[in-house]
């Protein structure tokens, strides 16, 4: 499968048994999901569990140690992957905002497209604009990141993500590092996303969220993905012991 | 976020009892990148007098058991200082001027090259860094006195390089060294996730570095970068080792010419002291005072 054949009616995102370690340490053992276009899906599951290496494994921050993942019938770890081409197809938010700290909030989300796309300014910077006012954060155009608030700067973090107009977006426990009466301006700002029908991958430890937006909920434990199910059948009648014991210890 | 505070590890200590801090064994191999600046902003004011009354009041004591008296020990210095100052500590400004520059400039490629990704460029530039910053300046000028040919050849031109020019490449070497382990500590200093977020947005390594990463730690450098220059300076006397007419060799000369009276050392090299130390001393307490500002904006 390549990128020329592949059409949206098959998975955007397609990861088949994908195995991973770091030296002896094996953190995914065999995990496979397929994500269809438009669709968002929720990883759960214990720390440690292997859920942030993998999403970082689908735009190729991590390698992997066999197995396959492709987006849009790309594979992502094929040495000859154009890593340009991939992340614009992929854009991820992190839990640490990572904003570049010389840089304004506008100039932050401008950058990357002007820079590596090579886009006309002035278009980028409507662009921008418009994305700026997406994420509610009309004013702030040019404030440093270290003048917004952890909130307002993970929102700004996803409007840098989205300026590369991608396909698919991943969030790595993006509220995870915010004080709780931020978390629900950047949670309102990811369903507005996935409302509009981006695909979204999240990793998350907002269970009343992921109830809330996700059309799957996957499980992980160990390194390999226990339960998986929409989030009703999921949160209400979990089959395996694990699922229980950690929903009941979380909810 | 990392705001707890840890009494006895980042606040006052709640007991009186002695409190055992945790090992941090990172720390015990970092070394100040501004130690000597800030043992040199450390000197109290009174220094200054201090050491101009040694210039003033030896020769009085001195002169006790001798002919040659206290006025034509200070007549001799007065007589000199013009010329001490005009052609000695000026050249060990313009010495230490060009060997920041030479060094600077190839400390930051040697830096640079230290955390290129591919093995064949960064381990000659670890191996390069390490033997010059672990050589004694001197022999390292010796090295390069004796190794450098006297002149050069080009078509049917003749350039004889100077001594003072083997000087500076020789002085440039561990300059270049130190230089090149700012550069590199200072991009080490940046959180890895800028590098990652550059990344996830398709940055290229190379875009990566100039756009994002080296405009966050240029500041950073401007400290131990100031430091490294105020060593240097304090280091050019070791140019009269070589033959180069500098500050020392030249208050050696003019010694001499006053007929070596063992009188006029004190007061002449006190001189030079002083003069060094007047041209360190604020750059020592400017560096202090930008590392100070830096350190609160991080």
């Amino acid at each position: 499968m390549n990128t020329e054949n592949w059409t949206p009616d098959q998975p955007i995102v397609s990861i088949k048994e994908v195995h991973k370690s770091f030296g002896d340490l094996e953190v995914l053992k065999g995990v496979s999901l397929d994500i269809m276009k438009g669709e968002v899906i929720c990883i759960i599951g214990p720390s440690g569990s292997g859920k942030s290496t993998l999403i970082r494994c689908v735009n190729a921050l991590n390698d992997i140690q066999s197995g396959s993942i492709q987006v849009e019938g790309q594979e992502v770890h094929d040495p000859r992957l154009d890593k340009l081409a991939l992340r614009q197809k992929v854009g991820m938010v992190f839990q640490q905002y990572n904003l570049f700290p010389h840089k304004t909030a506008l100039e932050n989300i401008m950058m990357a497209p002007v820079l590596v796309l090579k886009e006309d300014k002035d278009e980028v910077e409507k662009r921008a604009r418009a994305l700026i006012a997406k994420v509610r954060l009309e004013g702030k155009e040019s404030s440093y990141p270290g003048e917004l608030s952890g909130g307002q700067q993970q929102r700004v973090a996803i409007a840098r993500s989205l300026a590369m107009q991608p396909d698919v977006m991943l969030f790595d426990e993006v509220t995870a590092a915010l004080d709780p009466e931020t978390v629900k301006e950047v949670l309102v700002t990811i369903k507005d996303l996935a409302q509009e029908g981006m695909t979204c991958i999240l990793v998350t430890h907002e269970m009343g969220f992921a109830r809330e937006i996700a059309d799957h909920i996957y499980f992980t434990d160990r390194g390999v993905i226990v339960e998986h199910g929409p989030p009703d059948t999921f949160f209400d009648k979990a089959q395996d012991p694990r699922t229980k014991e950690f929903l009941s210890q979380i909810l | 976020m990392a705001n707890k505070t840890i009494p006895g590890v980042n606040a006052r200590p709640t007991t009186d009892l002695p409190v055992l801090l945790p090992l941090n064994p990172r720390a015990m191999m970092i070394t100040d990148p501004v130690g000597f600046s800030r043992w040199v902003s450390s000197f109290p004011l009174w220094v200054w007098p201090a050491l101009t009354a040694i210039i003033v009041l030896w020769p009085v004591t001195a002169f006790a058991q001798s002919n040659y008296t206290y006025t034509q020990a200070m007549a001799a210095l007065v007589k000199w200082l013009p010329f001490l100052m005009k052609s000695g500590f000026f050249f060990n400004v313009i010495i230490s001027l060009m060997t920041m520059l030479f060094g600077t400039v190839s400390g930051v490629v040697l830096g640079l090259m230290q955390i290129s990704p591919n093995r064949f460029i960064s381990l000659p530039a670890k191996i390069i860094t390490q033997t010059f910053r672990n050589s004694p300046w001197l022999v390292l000028l010796f090295i390069v006195l004796l190794a450098l040919p006297f002149e050069f050849q080009i078509g049917s031109t003749i350039i004889t390089v100077p001594d003072w020019f083997k000087a500076v490449f020789g002085l440039s070497l561990p300059i270049m060294a130190n230089i090149a382990e700012v550069v590199r500590g200072a991009i080490l200093s940046v959180h890895n996730g800028q590098w990652e977020a550059a990344e996830s947005l398709a940055y290229t390594r190379q875009q990566t570095l100039w756009r994002i990463i080296l405009p966050q730690c240029f500041k950073r450098m401007i400290p131990p970068w100031m430091n490294w220059y105020a060593i240097l300076t304090m280091a050019t006397p070791l140019c009269s080792l070589l033959g180069v007419e500098e500050l020392i060799t030249l208050s050696r000369q003019a010694i001499e010419a006053e007929d070596n009276h063992p009188e006029l050392l004190v007061p002449f090299y006190t001189f030079a002291l002083l003069i060094f130390f007047a041209y360190c001393y604020p750059i020592a307490r400017f560096t202090i005072a930008l590392e100070k500002k830096f350190t609160v904006k991080l």
